[in-house]
């Protein structure tokens, strides 16, 4: 059974101080309804997530309270694309026809709060200061950089790319395109990454509404197929986030083992795809993510991205939204707006930030703590 | 003298005249963690020991904290007191590479693959006194 995207809504990134993080997850899901034709009450099904405002269920209260089964997930920054899996295979198995997935947040300002306890920490790591996903990602791309050759300011040109690509999406947070050097210049937060290179947490909220492969032409004339969505968790032996230790033989990470899955499921491979969605919690992590995806060798990025490859008109056109780091993050919208982004650039219908070629398949990737990934392959 | 008392139990061994910190290894796999844990995440193995995991080793990769955290972060420092801190993680040959605060917080000063030495200093020191001991990792000297 395929299954195909047949609504997408979307409410603006960046900050509404006038709505609740429920209240833009509603609106997000109006907007997915409306998009697809169809109405609430046609919803047979709905996963969602939201990390801090609430319960996704609670969507039901804004919208109507129908007696479906909606299901709230929770993990972490791949909460969206645990969503998307779950009502994929919900449809896949024949058990139902159509629903909706939604993902929403609204986050204070300033870096995430971790408890160490709710993933098994002492507290004491806490204590000393060790409770930070920027650490972790500022030593990964360190490493990184050591290994294979990465320049600093290749970092500060991924960055630079977001807000432009942002400038270009009306619904992005940060719409002003930012100098290289001022990138570069700005405020270090965790060597060598400076404030210009993190996304911070944000508002926003996506829907999508999913449905049989068979049926799709029934709501649109363009329905987009869900050819792989595929979720990873860490193997013994990979580096990731919160770890007090980690293992001296080293294997690959859940992103690499998501992407290779999710390309064996679809059938095709990383040479196929004509626009990227990669996690982008920082610049670093988009260089490293854009090798582990495999759409190149480890150290190719630096030249890649000097070339500008990666732009949209380029020939691996990556986070052509403006990524997090443009958007923001609101953890449960995160990885849907990925999705939410590939179906527009698929329908041709992502205007000032539409990939040129009428692209045909795209890719979304999102990674997060203790050490999960998950993948979508979209194609039209 | 002050009442010193270690961060968590079980992390290092404390009080001790030579301490280091304390890993549990797998009796089936061979595998090593930090802090000590009862089954193994490598084989799923339940049979662990303890053992005092290597007092020197070699920098794995580093970074420096610029901004102070919020809490659980819990030292005796001030927004207007805070100064940044090293973080990283060591290579402690045969056992793993633990994370760690450095004593050093000068980017120009640390490089991947230095060696240095793991020692043990107070943290923070609390109302009633107590002075609270922490591990930390610091350039060996040449
Ligand atoms: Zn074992």
């Amino acid at each position: 059974m395929d299954v195909a995207i047949v609504g997408i809504g979307i409410h603006p990134f960046g900050r509404t101080p006038a709505r609740s993080g429920l209240q833009q997850g509603a609106f997000a899901a109006r907007d997915a309804l409306k998009d697809a034709g169809v109405e609430w009450r046609d919803m047979q099904f709905a996963f969602g997530g939201s990390a801090s405002s609430g319960n996704a269920d609670a969507l039901g209260n804004e919208l109507g309270l129908t007696g479906i089964p909606f299901i709230n997930v929770a993990n972490g920054c791949a909460t969206g694309g645990s969503s998307l899996i779950s009502a994929y295979n919900a449809i896949k198995s024949g058990e139902h026809d159509i629903g909706l997935v939604a993902g929403f947040d609204k986050h204070d300002r300033g870096a995430f709060d971790a408890d160490p306890a709710s993933l098994g920490i002492g507290r004491w790591y806490g204590e000393v200061g060790m409770m930070m996903t920027t650490q972790f990602f500022a030593m990964k791309i360190q490493k990184y950089m050591d290994d294979y050759g990465i320049s600093k300011d290749t970092l500060a040109k991924v960055s630079e790319k977001a807000f432009i690509n942002g400038s270009l999406n009306p619904n992005a947070w940060r719409r002003q395109p930012i100098e290289v050097e001022e990138i570069a210049n700005s405020m270090m937060i965790n060597d060598p990454l400076t404030k210009y290179m993190f996304c911070s947490p944000a508002e926003g909220g996506v829907a999508l509404i999913l449905c049989r492969g068979d049926k799709a032409r029934q709501y649109v004339d363009k329905p987009i197929y869900l050819k792989s969505a595929v979720l990873k968790s860490r193997r013994y032996g990979s580096f990731e986030v919160f770890a007090p230790s980690q293992a001296l033989e080293q294997v690959d990470g859940p992103t690499v083992d998501a992407a290779k899955a999710a390309f064996e499921m679809a059938g095709v491979g990383p040479g196929d795809m004509d626009v990227l969605q990669l996690q982008d919690t920082e610049s670093g992590a988009e260089v490293m993510h854009m090798a582990e995806n495999g759409f190149c060798e480890h150290g190719e990025q630096e030249h890649l991205i000097q070339s500008k490859a990666t732009y949209i008109d380029g020939s691996m056109p990556i986070n052509t939204d403006g990524g997090c780091l443009a958007n923001g993050e609101p953890i449960g919208a995160s990885g849907l707006r990925q999705v939410y982004e590939n179906v527009l650039q698929l329908r041709g219908d992502a205007g000032e930030h539409q990939v040129p070629g009428d692209p045909k398949l795209g890719y979304t990737h999102v990674y997060g703590a203790p050490g999960i990934s998950a993948v979508t392959i979209l194609q039209r | 003298m002050k009442n010193q008392v270690p961060i968590a139990e079980g992390l290092f061994s404390w009080p001790s005249p030579n301490p280091a910190l304390l890993g549990s290894r797998c009796k089936n796999c061979g595998i090593a963690a930090f802090p000590a844990a009862e089954s193994c995440m490598a084989c799923s193995g339940q049979d662990v020991e303890i053992e005092e995991l290597p007092r020197k080793g070699t920098l794995w990769t580093w970074t420096v904290q610029q901004f102070m955290p919020k809490p659980p972060y819990h030292s005796n420092e001030t927004p207007q007191t805070f100064k940044p801190y090293g973080v990283g993680y060591l290579e402690l040959p045969g056992g793993v590479r633990v994370e760690g605060r450095l004593t050093e917080s000068d980017p120009e000063k640390l490089r991947i693959g230095m060696e240095m030495d793991v020692i043990f200093d107070t943290y923070r020191t609390e109302e009633n006194g107590d002075e609270v001991i922490s591990f930390f990792f610091k350039p060996t000297q040449a």
